[in-house]
């Protein structure tokens, strides 16, 4: 039979229209957005384009470096909270029985199927002052308090304090593990999926226990689906937007917030040009890392 | 504990996965310290779930495994004085050889100094001296099989348990890995179970072998029982080639049996135990000789017609046609350069052989 890639027109017919696609909506817009990095913001905000490094510079300057950096400490604990949660649910779900497997992976990418706007807003439902989770522990301090006044022990609860839950840092936290955590889990499980179950019986009939087979056997085989998960998160929590936005207070303003700032009502495009490229250029730098990485355990067959 | 206590005793374990499918049906073995022991039988015949269950990979449904006096009931697998080579070898992919060999004797907290001594030693028993730092994709399926042996072998296990482990080499390698797994194993003195669906592996390595069938062990026997006196049809046609004829049972003369072959007529066969009604009695092909002239007395005999001669150096396969139209083989030696082209196809000649060398087969 003719192999469809020795046709060219087939080929073509296959290969263009996504190319184009990727080139026009993709490429263009970014290669206009480099070129603004180094362009001159007009007085009323238009955009003029020079070579000047100012906006970089800018970019660097320590208020924003600070802004940077709260962004690249958010985005890292957001990742090892994910880590945490979703490391051993990727476990749960691969060696779970075949017939519950499924439904456990559909539970994981049930979130997808509603508009992350929509999801957000429902934290917001479940943080507030007046939300399902103080109304929650309003009601365990409720109960507390009467159990207490049984035992002759009325008062020690005192009146209860609603929590501060939303419109902080921790509120973006929370939010952000929720969007991110489908991203750490589905590469794990798809690399824990296609391990050879034989390895680990072979790990404890040899002698090691579980937990001496998952350190030694089972993580260091999931490794790269690991780390593709992390880094997934990562890039994902960096870049966020919407949930600073909606979940965050004064002080939660990251990245991608100081960005759509620039664009939009500060109308400062080559400054938001060159943020955006500074986090384009941190991405690379996590995507070479996890090359070499990579690199470093070539020939290793999952 | 006495020496001649079995070092696995399997006492009617039956194993059956989701309450529906029945792998291992009721079996019962014991096997001796030292020995060199077969699981043999088609694909699907519960194989390798015995093996897995002495290995305490699955926990039988009923019955108990005993492994050197220990009843293995909530034993874990890392905790049994077994080791296992997988189908698939299993070695680690992200371990030098030098560390696949020294897993087994790390995680159970031998020393350091013992280690570094160990592995180089059960690399040498393997032949891999100097493999040390290759990593397993490296090395080709034979090295990666011995190298699981290795592993296994250097914790000094009551019993290796091997699951089909030469059925992905080739041919010539196989015959070559069945030679130096016999020399290996009695060179280590440790209990082998070998799980193996070629028959001519079988009765190659192993000291003993039980035949499996649907789970059930069909009958447990030295390679040469098993060829010469298999029990049932099953065995017979799966060990070897064999031919089988149908026949009566006309009577009993004292030791001897009176049967009545199609197409042949009344045979006097020597036979212990019993027997009536429909039988079959089956004879290996190369027990069948071909002769121009009525044979002598002693020999079950008739004339056939040659079907058909396929040359094989060696020997040749003579497919014969008698009378009644029943279809039969015979293996001759080539000892002439013309014994082949000497029998012609369409020829009538005498089919016969020894009246002793007859199996009757009742079930
Ligand atoms: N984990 C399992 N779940 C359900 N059925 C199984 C499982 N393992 C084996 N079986 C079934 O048990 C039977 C015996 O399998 P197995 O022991 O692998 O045979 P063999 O090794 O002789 O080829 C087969 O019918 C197989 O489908
Ligand atoms: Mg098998």
């Amino acid at each position: 039979m003719e192999n469809w890639r020795d046709n060219k027109l087939v080929a073509a017919i296959l290969i263009v229209p996504a190319s184009a696609w990727i080139l026009i909506f993709f490429t263009l817009p970014l290669v206009i957005v480099w070129v603004f990095s180094f362009g001159e913001r007009g007085p009323q905000g238009q955009t003029f384009l020079a070579f000047t490094l100012d906006n970089y510079a800018r970019a660097l300057e320590l208020i924003h470096l600070g802004i940077l950096w709260k962004s690249i400490w958010t985005a890292a604990i957001t990742t090892l909270i994910c880590f945490i949660l979703g490391f051993p649910l990727a476990l749960g779900v691969a060696f779970a029985p075949a017939r519950y497997k499924n439904l456990l992976l559909l539970l994981v990418i049930l979130p997808f199927w509603t508009n992350l706007l929509i999801r957000t807003y429902a934290w917001i439902a479940v943080l507030r002052t007046r939300g399902f989770l103080n109304f929650g522990l309003e009601w365990v301090h409720g109960k507390l308090d009467a159990l207490f006044s049984l035992v002759k022990l009325p008062d020690v609860m005192g009146t209860f304090q609603p929590l501060a839950l939303l419109y902080n840092h921790s509120a973006v936290i929370i939010g952000l593990v929720y969007v991110a955590l489908p991203f750490l889990v589905l590469p794990i499980y798809a690399t824990l999926e296609k391990l050879d179950r034989s390895l680990m019986e072979a790990s404890l009939d040899l002698g090691a226990g579980q937990w001496r087979t998952m350190a030694f056997v089972t993580i260091p085989l999931a490794f790269p689906g690991i780390l593709s998960g992390l880094m997934l998160v990562f890039i994902l929590s960096l870049g966020t937007y919407l949930t600073p936005v909606l979940l965050g207070g004064t002080d939660s303003m990251m990245i991608g917030n100081l960005i759509a700032q620039e664009f939009g009502p500060a109308r400062d495009w080559p400054f938001g040009s060159a943020l955006s490229f500074l986090l384009l250029y941190i991405t690379f730098i996590i995507l070479w890392i996890r090359a070499v990485v990579a690199r470093r355990s070539k020939g290793v067959s999952y | 504990m006495t020496s001649n206590q079995p070092i696995i005793r399997i006492q009617s374990v039956t194993k059956i996965f989701n309450r529906t499918v029945t792998a291992v049906d009721d079996v019962s073995l014991d096997i001796a310290a030292g020995e060199f022991f077969a699981l043999l039988g088609p694909s699907g015949c519960g194989k390798t779930t015995l093996l897995r269950m002495i290995a305490g990979f699955e926990n039988p449904t009923t019955g108990r495994i005993v492994v050197d006096g220990q009843d293995m009931q909530g034993v874990d697998p890392n905790h049994r004085p077994v080791n296992m080579v997988f189908q698939s070898y299993a070695v680690f992919p992200h371990m030098t050889v030098a560390k696949n060999v020294a897993y087994g004797l790390k995680v159970t907290g031998v020393a350091n100094s013992e280690i570094q001594k160990m592995v180089p030693e059960a690399l040498q028993l393997v032949k891999l001296g100097g493999f040390e730092h290759r990593m397993p994709h490296q090395l080709s399926g034979g090295q990666q099989q011995r190298v699981s042996l290795a592993r296994a072998l250097v914790k000094k296990p009551k019993v290796l348990l091997l699951d089909e482990p030469l059925s992905a080499l080739d041919a010539k390698l196989r015959e070559a890995m069945q030679i130096e797994l016999v020399n290996l194993q009695k060179s280590v003195g440790i209990t082998f179970i070998i799980v193996t669906h070629s028959q001519s592996e079988a009765l190659s390595v192993a000291d003993r072998i039980a035949v499996m069938k649907d789970g059930q062990v069909k009958q447990v026997a030295d390679p040469l029982a098993l060829y010469e006196k298999p029990n049932s049809q099953f065995c017979a046609d799966f060990i070897g080639k064999i031919n089988q004829l149908e026949a009566e049972v006309a009577g009993v003369e004292g030791k001897n049996l009176v049967v009545d072959i199609r197409g042949v007529g009344k045979v006097v066969i020597p036979h212990e135990g019993h027997a009536e009604g429909r039988v079959s009695l089956a004879i290996r092909p190369e027990k069948v000789e071909l002769n121009a002239h009525e044979p002598g007395d002693e020999r079950v005999k008739f004339l056939s017609k040659v079907a058909n001669v396929v040359y094989y150096g060696s020997t040749s396969q003579v497919f014969l046609e008698n009378a009644a139209g029943d279809q039969l083989m015979a293996e001759i030696r080539n000892r002439e350069s013309n014994t082949a082209t000497s029998i012609l196809i369409g020829s009538e000649v005498w089919v016969s052989w020894k009246a002793a060398d007859t199996l009757v087969l009742t079930e």
